[in-house]
């Protein structure tokens, strides 16, 4: 898959990034690099080899299922551009 | 030729754990808005999640429960979206390798037909907090309390084709989840919440485009939703239009539906394993546990119904599919002593009770104790059915228990036949027309007409004479 303007302008959007549009063409390039190496990995035969999820082969350690968190509305409200009535207050969303 | 209607449903199951997925922060309805929000919760810089042991057995029971096999190591994943209700910019869900993997519910439809509707898996995931578009004056307000929410998404093949048969599915499957515990099943509260994806086809024809309409919270909407989906994709059809794969959102108050994203817009989740949790690791002998500690699921307890209290097929069905009900029908089935006459109360007189005030039957005003009274009664012959239907109103009123309501009132039933005698024999003495009138008729006419004076014994003695006993009573004097 060839990167241009057009997917960088989508991904771009898809992680809320800014990109100027005098950016882009060196962006492709460099994405399309990165896309070459993947193809080069996906020369490799892995018929036998089994998909990895971790490189450590240790699998996760489990909590009890016990509250152990404090309330913490206070400070979190503190540091948020705008609260009201114990909610952190956005722009209007709704579709 | 008629159309086919193909109907795969996604649920989503609230798993009723003490705390959250992948935090110790408390778990429950109606608190403080972001009182339960913790600061893994919130998305904060350098905090890291660890997986609850209870969310990961509740899950693994629900797989044992529809036969599925159980991912040894299941694996969690990021889906990358923006949106306000979800602080980490990524909802941590499984993907290439769910906890469940394929299984199967049997549903049994009103005509008494078998069918088994297919799952393709179940996986864990974390909720997403809520936005309240209210009350905000133009902005809004965030509440994460619902964040890092234990689910599991069930998702099923596209296996029904209409909507009783998704319907019957969804009862099902809240009989099975509620049955074994991992969820509370309150549908008010959104413990079970459906998306439903609907297509028409011709039938020999591939599958159609299919659309989405999300975030049912009933059994009520779904078939309503369901019903108004497949009415306008034949008018989109067979007007020579097209249709467009879309999420749609159904509203109940108003029996409408709209497209809610486009297909321009189409999101792009951009899934890939989260660095920060390892494989889940399940054993045999976990599964040997959980099998070993498995409750009774819908099927076996309806089974057992039939035998051991010789209910119908279809009685032994509704009582047994929500664990609430079947308990509560077999306390007042040990109470009163008649299994029949206690399917025949829970499911009718106290089903309609309890309709009408929207009430569940955990929230009951008259206990199985008290129900299984009326019907110990009932079945002694101390009050009459008619008297019952009193006694039943007066207990859910909050008067009492049915012995102190019967006793209070002086609704036993008449038993003495000395009394019953004369008030029959008085209103044949006060009622000559009528009486004139039966003689002359023939049998047939004879069985409605006797009618009248039944009706007039049963005003003067307030209901409490014993029907059969007035009714031998009047045959024989009216002769």
């Amino acid at each position: 898959m060839a990167i241009d303007s057009k997917v960088v302008a989508q991904v771009a959007h898809l992680a809320r990034l800014k990109v100027d549009e005098s950016d882009s063409g060196a962006l492709s390039d460099r994405l399309n690099d990165i896309l070459a190496m993947v193809d080069q990995l996906q020369q490799a035969d892995v018929t036998d080899v089994a998909p990895m999820a971790h490189p450590l082969d240790v699998t996760q350690p489990l909590r009890e299922d016990e509250v152990s968190e404090p309330n913490v509305r206070d400070k979190a409200l503190d540091i948020a551009p705008a609260a009201e009535d114990g909610c952190f207050l956005v722009p209007r969303v709704i579709e | 030729m008629s159309w086919e209607v193909v109907i795969g449903l996604e649920i989503h199951v609230q798993l009723n754990t003490v705390s959250k997925l992948f935090s110790g922060s408390k778990l429950s309805t109606g608190a403080e808005p972001n009182t339960q929000a913790s600061l893994v919760d919130l998305g904060m810089p350098g905090t890291l999640p660890v997986v609850n042991k209870e969310a990961v057995r509740k899950a693994a029971l629900f797989g044992l429960a529809i036969n599925a096999d159980i991912c040894r190591h299941s694996v969690f994943e990021r889906k990358n979206y923006f949106y306000p209700d979800l602080p980490k910019g990524y909802q941590t869900t499984q993907l290439a390798e769910p906890i469940v993997g394929a299984g199967v519910v049997e549903i049994q439809l009103e005509s008494g037909e078998k069918k088994n509707v297919r799952i393709h898996h179940a996986h864990l995931e974390e909720d997403a907090g809520k936005s309240l578009h209210e009350d905000f004056h133009g902005m809004t307000g965030i509440d994460l309390n619902r964040a890092g929410t234990p689910l599991i998404e069930v998702v099923t093949e596209p296996d029904m084709s209409n909507a009783e048969e998704a319907v019957a599915f969804a009862r099902k499957l809240h009989a099975i989840v509620t049955s074994i515990g991992i969820c509370d099943g309150d549908m008010s509260q959104g413990n079970m919440r459906f998306d439903v994806n609907v297509s028409i086809r011709k039938p020999g024809d591939e599958l159609g485009t299919r659309t989405e309409t999300k975030n049912l919270n009933s059994f009520r909407f779904m078939e309503k939703a369901i019903a108004l989906e497949v009415e306008r994709q034949i008018d989109v059809l067979e007007d020579g239009g097209e249709i467009v794969q879309e999420t749609r959102l159904y509203n109940g108050d108003t029996h409408t539906a709209r497209s809610m994203r486009s297909k321009e817009d189409a999101n792009d989740y951009r899934y890939f394993p989260c660095p920060d949790l390892l494989p889940v690791a399940i054993t045999d002998a976990d599964i040997e546990a959980l099998k070993a500690a498995m409750p009774e699921l819908p099927n076996a307890r309806k089974a057992r119904f039939i035998d051991d209290y010789q209910l119908s097929e279809y009685d032994a069905d509704l009582l047994s599919g929500s664990v609430a009900t079947a308990t509560f029908f077999e306390a007042v089935t040990k109470a009163g002593g008649d299994a029949k006459l206690a399917a025949n109360w829970v499911m009718g007189e106290m089903a309609a009770r309890l309709n009408a005030e929207e009430k569940t039957i955990s929230d009951s005003p008259v206990s199985a104790e008290q129900l299984g009274q009326l019907i110990a009664r009932l079945k002694d012959g101390t009050i009459s059915s008619k008297i019952a239907k009193q006694v039943f109103e007066a207990c859910w009123a909050g008067e009492g228990d049915p012995d102190a309501i019967i006793e209070a009132k002086g609704l036993k039933q008449m038993s003495d036949s000395g009394e019953l005698e004369k008030i029959v024999d008085d209103i044949i003495a006060n009622n000559a027309a009528q009486v004139e009138d039966y003689r002359n008729s023939d049998d047939a006419k004879k069985k409605k007409k006797i009618g009248f004076f039944v009706g007039q014994a049963m005003k003067a003695t307030q209901g409490k004479a014993n029907p059969q006993q007035l009714n031998q009573l009047l045959q024989k004097k009216l002769q």
